[in-house]
C-alpha cells in the first residue's frame, strides 16, 4: 500500500519500508534516530527526496494537502491554532461519537485548549487526524503520555482502523504495545532502518 | 504669504536646548551625551546636505536626477525595513521583498498624486514629487516593516499550529490564514491611529509646515487630507505586497512551512 524507496534528507540514510493495508509496523530507536524526520519527510513536510508511492500513484502526482489527508502524520508535540478545542473539528457530530472511544466525553469539544492535559491533547490531536480518515497513519508516540486502561482503549480504535484496511507505521517504546499492535518491528538508529530481530522485546532504546 | 527666516544665531541658541540635555546626562550619569550630541550633530549633517541637493534638484527639474533621488530614497527605506527586522529572509529576499514592495506602493501612489490631483508643470517637478514621496515613503516603511516583522515572528512561533492544520490537509493559505491576517494589521494600525489622532493630539508636520510659511490653514489641512490619503493607499499596497510575498516564500510547490528561508539575525 505505502512504500518508500530511498527516501533521502539531511538526517536520513536512503530509507525503503512498506506497508501493507491493514497492517501495522512498529518503529522503535532512541531519541535522535530520525523517526520523526522519517515520518515528516513522508508526508512532505520537509524538503525531501525519493520515490513515494501509496499503491500506484506517485506522491508527486498528488497535490501535497490532499497526500496529507490520505497518509496522516500525528506528532508527539500537538500543534493548535484556535482557543476551543470545537474550532480543530469540522466536522463536531463525528467528533461527538469518536471522543468517547479514546476515553474522552463529548463535552472535551466546549473546553479551551490551553486547560488540557498531556493526554488529552495528544488524544484529541488522533482523534481530528482519524476523522480526516487517511488511508495511512503515521503515529508518533501516541499513548506515551496516557495510563495503560487508556491506552488500551486508544490501541481498540487503531485496530479497528487496522481492520478497516488502515496501514499504520507505529513509533513506540512500549515492546508490549508493539506485541498487541504490531505485525513486525522496525528499528531506527542513526537515520537508518533495520528490521528487528524476530523476537520482540530485544534489547535496544528502552524507555 | 509672510514667513520669517530663521538666521544661523537662531538656530545656535535652539542648540543650547540639546546641550543641556547632554548636561543633564551627565549630572545625572544616563551614559547619553556622546550620543545625544553625535545625533544632533549627524541631523543637522543630514539635513544641511538634503537642503543641498533639493536646492539643486529643484533647479534643474530633470525628470532623471529626480527619479535618482527617488530610487535612492527607496532603497535607503529598504534598509531600514531589513533593519527592523529580528528574524529576516535568507539572501537577497531580506532585502528584496521589503524595498520592492515599498518600491512598487510608493511610486504608484505618488506618481497617481501626481498626475491626477496635484498636477505640478511637469508632474515630476521634484519641488512637489520629492516631498509628496517622502511622506508616503515613510509611512509605507513604517506599514511593511511591522507587517514583515509580524508574519515572520508568528510563523516561526506558531509553527507548530501551521504544521498541525497543513498536517490535516489544508492548503498553505488556509493554514497561515490567522498569521496573514494579524500581519496584515499590524501594518495598517499605525496609519489607522495616526488618522484618528490626526489633528487632536497631533498636527501633522506637513500641515503645521505649511501654515508655518503663511498657508491658509483651510488650504493646508487640504493638503494634509490629501497626504493622509495617499499615506493610507501606499501603506496598505505596501503592506499587502510585503506580506502576501512574504506568505509565499515562506511556502513552496508542495505546501511547506519553509522556516529554513528565514534567519535569525539578534537573539529575537
Amino acid at each position: 500500500m505505502l512504500t518508500v524507496r530511498q527516501l533521502t534528507r539531511p538526517g536520513l540514510e536512503p530509507v525503503d519500508l512498506s506497508i501493507e493495508a491493514g497492517e501495522c509496523v512498529a518503529l522503535s530507536g532512541p531519541s535522535g534516530a530520525g523517526k520523526s524526520i522519517l515520518m515528516r519527510a513522508i508526508v512532505d513536510l520537509d524538503p525531501n527526496e525519493g520515490d513515494i508511492r501509496l499503491d500506484d500513484a506517485a506522491r508527486g502526482d498528488i497535490p501535497a494537502p490532499r497526500w496529507r489527508r490520505l497518509v496522516a502524520y500525528v506528532p508527539p508535540d500537538s500543534g493548535w491554532w484556535a482557543d476551543d478545542v470545537a474550532s480543530h473539528f469540522p466536522d463536531a457530530d463525528a467528533a461527538r461519537r469518536l471522543l468517547p472511544r479514546l476515553g474522552l466525553p463529548a463535552e472535551a469539544l466546549a473546553w479551551p485548549v490551553a486547560r488540557l492535559s498531556t493526554g488529552e491533547r495528544q488524544r484529541l490531536a488522533l482523534a481530528r487526524a482519524l476523522l480526516v480518515e487517511p488511508r495511512v497513519l503515521l503515529l508518533d508516540e501516541p499513548t506515551s503520555g496516557l495510563d495503560r486502561e487508556t491506552a488500551l482503549k486508544v490501541e481498540d480504535v487503531l485496530r479497528q482502523r487496522l481492520a478497516d484496511g488502515v496501514a499504520i507505521l507505529l513509533v513506540t517504546h512500549d515492546p508490549g504495545q508493539t506485541r498487541r499492535l504490531a505485525r513486525r518491528s522496525l528499528v531506527m538508529k542513526d537515520g537508518r532502518v533495520t528490521d528487528a530481530a524476530p523476537a520482540p522485546g530485544q534489547s535496544g532504546s528502552g524507555a | 504669504m509672510s514667513y520669517i527666516t530663521l538666521d544661523y544665531t537662531d538656530l545656535a541658541v535652539a542648540a543650547l536646548l540639546v546641550i543641556l540635555n547632554a548636561a543633564l546626562s551627565i549630572g545625572l550619569r544616563l551614559g547619553l551625551e556622546w550620543r545625544l550630541l553625535i545625533a544632533a550633530g549627524r541631523m543637522v549633517v543630514q539635513l544641511a546636505l538634503v537642503a543641498l541637493v533639493l536646492k539643486a534638484l529643484f533647479a534643474v527639474v530633470s525628470p532623471l536626477f529626480t527619479a535618482a533621488v527617488a530610487l535612492v530614497m527607496v532603497l535607503f527605506a529598504g534598509r531600514e525595513v531589513m533593519a527592523r527586522q529580528t528574524r529576516r529572509f535568507t539572501g537577497l529576499w531580506a532585502y528584496g521583498l521589503g524595498t520592492t514592495s515599498i518600491l512598487a506602493a510608493a511610486t504608484i501612489v505618488t506618481v497617481l498624486a501626481l498626475t491626477t490631483q496635484v498636477k505640478p508643470d511637469p508632474w515630476y517637478d521634484p519641488r512637489y514629487a520629492i516631498p509628496l514621496l517622502g511622506m508616503v515613503l515613510g509611512n509605507t516603511m513604517t506599514g511593511v516593516s511591522l507587517g514583515l516583522d509580524r508574519l515572520v515572528t508568528a510563523a516561526a512561533r506558531e509553527r507548530n499550529a501551521i504544521e498541525a492544520r497543513l498536517m490535516l490537509g489544508q492548503d498553505f493559505a488556509e493554514a497561515m490564514g490567522t498569521i496573514t491576517r494579524e500581519a496584515l494589521r499590524g501594518g495598517l494600525m499605525p496609519i489607522i491611529n495616526a488618522m484618528s489622532a490626526a489633528g487632536l493630539v497631533s498636527l501633522p508636520g506637513m500641515m503645521t509646515g505649511q501654515i508655518l510659511a503663511g498657508i491658509d490653514p483651510v488650504e493646508a489641512v487640504k493638503y494634509q487630507i490629501l497626504i493622509m490619503f495617499l499615506i493610507a493607499g501606499g501603506t496598505g499596497l505596501g503592506v499587502l505586497a510585503a506580506v502576501l510575498g512574504g506568505v509565499r516564500r515562506l511556502t513552496d510547490g508542495r505546501h511547506r512551512l519553509r522556516l529554513d528561508r528565514l534567519t535569525l539575525t539578534t537573539g529575537g
